[in-house]
């Protein structure tokens, strides 16, 4: 039996492996998905190493207010007088803690929910599901913003806003991929050896959708950078932090627009949209070497993955 | 009878989400710090008396499910409650915002869908070309934009040329009537930012989509068939292409309006719109909680009957979805 057992686990190995090379091969293959892999890993360097590089104090004045670009200070300044390059590194440390922070949890609630929906179904899978209905359907900024209100602002409160939020869409994917997998045949021999749940759950569903629930990560860090630069840009994020949002929010507040000052707008929109993109690439890379046949994805998340991977030939997406 | 099914099935659960939408909205609010009481004993000298005669006049004694029984009953009858800020039904508030969002967000989702559709077909039909090349990588960037990076960009671009700020010159009426006519351009003018940003943020999905739906068509059968019977690329793509690649395009829209909402919010909140979203926005800085629930639960809900509607249109389109 042990060696049923060990064969089993072999197998799902050599699959687990199989996917996971597909999605280096992906990376390889498209120059898309490295561009957009170097663009992520260039900002999370950036990030850690934020400290180092930043030129400047975020918090001590350094030049005149609203100063434009120059050889001291690459970016100009914004409204007190800080340097806007030393703004955007250190802003988009915060900004990536809570986009990765967020996802994580979300990724956690939403993996769990999918395999826990998927798995047993019936009436724990209905009411799983009637709660990412109404998380799908709901417009989730007006519902951060009411939440992030109750809560108040603070970075943990906006972490915990954006996971509740963007854990729906991923759960729904999640669901489908271990519905299907559950009637392979191979689970069901382990099944009738006598695996427990938890022990099939682990070893032979969670490689399975292991490589899926990785593309949605990277789709959801976009959304959750998105959706933090949008609560921060209406208020509701701790003003005494500093991030990609918030910078854009001073801006607006103290009027950088009608002083013509807009090196205080456009060089943080042009970070946040790089972000962004570089995900958004990454992500779709990957789901498309994990499912060359995902065409109109239905349930698939909202603003991300509702695409057609479409076309035929090198032209296409 | 399986369509019929189908929809009875979506009506149903339409109404089961707004129903949770109200529950969870109800009990939402009662669990933020304050209520209507200590913001309206907030007054010097306040006794303990009057505060005690205000919790019973809100009926703020009585127990939670009572207070959540009178509210549905008063919802159904269409009362929202007070704004604490202006003292007026927050019912007749929001229609009038309400009023003034729609207008906003229906001329920009329908350039989003049109210039979007456009271009989708235009980059399939001219796929790998140059212009396809710009047209979709354009696209993407668009897609990527936050919208309020684009609102702001707006501002900085075309901040000179056309109005910035509200829904109407506030002086219009100031050295005489105005005629219809001109308050009508005058709102059509101050109309063009707000659209023109939240068409931006949502054209470029709907090229990406349009164009790999028309891409995935251009390969079927029925084209290679029409190609073969001598039809011209451009009787092709109208009537047999373009038709059948727009079925993606409805399941966008569905999916999409909790998303359009989110970008009203923001292009309203930048352009000082004076919209639900900005009403919203001015709740919550106001701690005005009947005008924020009020306006959350408005959006709500007109989100699940807009998901409801594109359903049904889509159910209409192709009703092999139903089984």
């Amino acid at each position: 039996m042990s060696a049923i057992a060990t064969e089993g686990g072999s197998l799902t190995g050599t699959v687990s492996r199989a996917r996971s090379g597909l999605i280096r091969q992906a990376i390889i293959e498209r120059k898309a998905a490295a561009l957009g892999l170097g663009i992520i890993v260039f900002f999370v360097v950036l990030a850690v190493a934020a400290p180092l590089i930043a030129p400047y104090s975020t918090t001590a004045r350094t030049c005149a207010v609203f100063a434009p670009p120059s050889g001291s200070h690459w970016l100009g300044c914004d409204d007190g007088g800080i340097d806007m390059l030393s703004e955007i590194i250190s802003g988009g440390r915060i900004s990536l803690i809570i986009g990765f922070a967020a996802t994580l949890i979300a990724m956690l609630i939403g993996g769990g929910v999918g395999i826990l929906s998927g798995y047993f179904g019936r009436w724990l899978d209905t009411t799983l599901m009637r709660i990412t209905d109404y998380l799908l359907v709901i417009p989730d900024l007006a519902f951060a913003m009411v939440i992030a209100d109750v809560w108040g602002p603070s970075l943990s409160h906006v972490i915990g806003v954006i996971a509740i939020l963007e854990w729906a869409t991923t759960a729904r994917i999640i669901r489908a991929q271990v519905m299907s997998v559950k009637e392979r045949v191979y689970i069901k021999r382990a099944r009738s050896i006598g695996a427990s749940h938890l022990r099939i759950i682990g070893r032979h569903i969670l490689p399975q959708v292991g490589p899926l629930l990785m593309a949605n990560t990277v789709l959801t860090i976009a959304v959750a950078i998105y959706l933090e630069t949008a609560l921060a840009f209406l208020g509701l994020e701790d003003p005494t932090t500093t991030t990609w949002g918030t910078i854009l929010e001073h801006a607006f507040d103290r009027a950088a627009v009608s002083a013509g000052a807009w090196w205080a707008i456009v060089p943080d929109g042009i970070v946040i949209t790089l972000l962004i993109m570089g995900c958004f690439l990454l992500g779709q890379a990957i789901e498309d070497a994990l499912n060359p046949r995902l065409r109109v994805a239905h349930l698939s998340s909202r603003r991300w993955a509702l695409r057609p991977l479409a076309g035929r030939g090198p032209g296409a997406i | 009878m399986r369509g019929a099914d189908y929809v009875i099935r979506r009506i149903g659960f339409a109404l089961l989400t707004i129903f949770i939408a109200i529950t969870i909205n109800f009990f939402l609010f009662r669990v933020l710090p304050g209520n209507i009481v200590s913001d309206l004993a907030r007054v010097p000298h306040a006794t303990p008396q009057l505060r005690h005669a205000l919790t019973v006049e809100f009926g703020l004694d009585r127990p939670k499910w009572e207070q959540y029984l009178i509210y549905l009953r008063e919802l159904v009858h269409g009362n929202m409650g007070i704004s604490f800020a202006s003292q007026q039904p927050v019912s007749q508030l929001l229609f009038n915002d309400l009023k003034n969002t729609i207008p906003m967000v229906a001329i920009g989702t329908l350039g989003a869908i049109v210039v979007g559709i456009g271009t989708g077909i235009l980059s399939a039909w001219r796929r790998s070309s140059a212009s396809d090349h710009v047209s979709t990588n354009l696209a993407i960037a668009f897609y990527a934009f936050p919208t309020q990076f684009l609102g702001l960009m707006l501002l900085i671009l075309l901040g000179g040329l056309l109005p910035t700020s509200g829904m109407e010159n506030p002086y219009a009426g100031v050295f005489g009537p105005q005629s219809t006519v001109a308050r009508f351009q005058d709102i059509g003018l101050h109309l063009i930012l707000p659209a023109l940003t939240l068409l931006l943020t949502l054209y470029g999905e709907f090229t990406l989509i349009m164009r790999s739906s028309m891409l995935e068509t251009l390969g079927e059968d029925y084209v290679l068939t029409a190609r073969a019977k001598g039809l011209s690329d451009r009787r092709i793509i109208a009537r047999h292409v373009v038709r059948n690649a727009l079925l993606p395009i409805a399941t966008l829209v569905a999916l999409s309006i909790g998303w359009i909402v989110g970008g009203a919010i923001l292009v309203e909140y930048i352009f000082s719109w004076p919209g639900i979203g900005q009403a919203l926005w001015l709740a919550i800085n106001q701690r005005d909680y009947p005008m924020l629930q009020g306006g959350f639960l408005i959006l709500a809900v007109s989100v699940v009957v807009l998901n409801l509607l594109a359903d049904l249109a889509y159910f209409k389109l192709d009703p092999r979805i139903s089984e």
